[in-house]
């Protein structure tokens, strides 16, 4: 694919700034490690994400966030105060929704996890909530946004989207500090239908 | 975060042995358990807790998590998350405070994460605590004093307290179990025991850096409560800053078993007034063999905080955790429980 989108402008950028100033990283993960000193903390870890399993040589410490933007440029998942209040580093894990954050990689071995990237195939169309999150204008900086998409689809297929107060309640762990949370509130409603579990 | 070697338990012998440093919930314990991890990575992330080794007790989970009523009892696996237990029916039929307590607690996301053991044992939202720039802090570093007394004490404790720590118990599930007479087992290097939830927090006692009653490497594999009339009749209420997604500054959780307006049986919890899951038997004795009128409603809640001792910033707390009781009350006396199954 040569479409050039802005992610690709930033990876390709974040490398070449890499490259002007080290020689290129071996192994990314143990090079961190040996930066700080702890190379013996390394572990292998075996990630299944969106589908596919991914292989990684990492310090034992990485959060499952880490993991996913650091080492596997899968940075939709978003780091926003990387302390589990704000909600932005929402996946799912085993179907449900947890705080990426908060979760060990190492401790989360070969069980299924989906991030936004895996919403909608990367050529396909979107996911019906992300339709609806643009059509009902639920962002202005879209930072939160990709977490907000995460929990909202699980919110739905819990069950708890029956109305806007139940949808507020059980959304209010991601927060949206441009505050769209009505627009949120319109999107959720919008896509409810076609996915509530039968 | 300081390196830690990580080990994943092979069921509970194993998550015994390796579990050898874990202490009393001290900050400085040599080792982790690692459940949902919620309140562990949050505070290694911190550099409170710097555990060399964390044991991964996931491995647990499937044989711990079950919900069930047997007998008389309630059963609730120590590994069983929040979520599953608010939602679940038997849950919400025979202790419906227990499926408030959690339900009003954290975000959804935390609640699929948090497991019961964990969250029962989650560390104080004191800001000293949390914050190693402060050095005074006698439940991070014993004998160092406590920055509270003098500092932001607002959502501090006053029930419970000396002053060597006037920390808040965060929790809201907690304040139920300590309400109704819950069980927790237990298993450990020694073998299985028993003990009253009322006695698995350490009062401060001149060191609050000792939190639990537990022997290193133990685990909680499951709640018991105790059901009847009373639970089935009980209720959750949480007083927040916000509407959700927040720790209380004052909660109440109530069982109550009434014939026509006598009280036949009260159980009382409050929240976000205590060192520990506080359980008030000033206010329980006040209303036992009374009419449940508004009255002895008022007089039971300020029984239940007449050794209420505050510090400044929260001099607001008695009237609250006063108001919040009366409230509860009103709620449990106002609902129509579920009959008996």
């Amino acid at each position: 694919m040569s479409k050039m989108t802005r992610r690709s402008v930033i990876t390709a950028g974040a490398a070449l700034a890499g490259t002007a100033l080290h020689p290129p990283p071996v192994n990314a993960g143990a090079d961190a490690a040996a930066a700080q000193g702890t190379r013996g903390n390394v572990a292998r870890v075996r990630l299944m994400i969106n589908g596919r399993e991914h292989q990684l040589d990492i310090d034992r410490r990485t959060t499952l966030l880490d993991a996913l933007r650091e080492h596997l440029q899968l940075t939709g998942t978003k780091k926003g105060c990387d302390q589990g209040q704000c909600g932005a580093c929402t996946v799912h894990l085993r179907g449900e929704r947890v705080l990426s954050c908060l979760t060990l990689a190492v401790a989360v071995q070969s069980q299924p996890i989906d991030t936004i990237e895996g919403l909608s195939p990367p050529n396909g169309p979107l996911h019906p909530m992300q339709r609806a999150f643009i059509e009902q204008d639920a962002f202005q900086c879209g930072y939160c946004t990709p977490g907000q998409i995460m929990s909202a689809v699980a919110c739905v297929r819990e069950g708890h989207a029956r109305s806007d107060d139940e949808i507020r309640e059980y959304m209010s762990g991601n927060l949206c500090r441009c505050a769209a949370y009505p627009k949120i509130v319109a999107a959720i409603k919008q896509a409810r239908g076609p996915l509530e579990p039968a | 975060m300081r390196p830690f070697d990580y080990v994943e338990a092979q069921g509970l012998s194993q998550a015994a042995t390796l579990g050898r440093g874990t202490g009393q919930g001290q900050a400085d314990s040599p080792t982790q358990f690692l459940a949902g991890g919620t309140s562990l990575i949050d505070l290694m992330k911190l550099d409170v807790l710097r555990p060399r080794r964390v044991v991964g007790l996931s491995t647990l989970r499937d044989a711990n998590d079950r919900i069930e009523v047997t007998g008389r009892e309630l059963r609730l696996g120590g590994f069983a998350k929040m979520a599953a237990v608010a939602r679940h029916p038997l849950v919400l039929a025979h202790c419906p405070a227990v499926a408030q307590s959690l339900a009003l607690a954290a975000s959804a996301q935390l609640r699929n994460m948090a497991t019961l053991g964990g969250n029962v044992l989650q560390k104080t939202r004191c800001t000293y605590y949390r914050d190693t720039t402060w050095a005074a802090c006698n439940k991070r570093t014993p004998g160092s004093g406590c920055a509270a007394l003098t500092g932001f004490n607002r959502n501090h404790a006053i029930l419970g307290i000396d002053d060597s720590c006037i920390a808040q118990y965060p929790g809201d599930l907690g304040v139920v179990f300590a309400a109704l007479e819950t069980q927790v087992d237990l298993t450990g290097p020694t073998g299985p025991r028993q003990i009253p939830f009322t006695a698995l927090h350490s009062p401060a006692m001149g060191r609050p850096h000792i939190e639990t009653t537990l022997h290193e490497g133990e685990i909680i594999t499951q709640f018991r409560i105790p059901l009847g009339a009373a639970t089935r009749r009980s209720v959750y209420v949480k007083v927040r800053d916000r509407a959700s997604y927040e720790f209380a500054i004052s909660s109440a959780g109530v069982a109550l078993d009434l014939e026509g307006e006598r009280v036949r049986q009260v159980r009382i919890g409050l929240g976000g007034m205590a060192y520990k899951p506080w359980r008030s038997l000033e206010g329980e004795q006040a209303l036992s063999d009374k009419p449940l009128t508004q009255a002895n409603m008022e007089a039971a809640a300020a029984a239940a905080i007449a050794g209420a001792k505050t510090h400044g910033l929260n001099d607001y707390k008695p009237e609250l955790a006063r108001r919040t009781l009366v409230r509860a009350l009103q709620e449990a006396k106002a609902m129509t429980p579920a009959q008996q199954a």
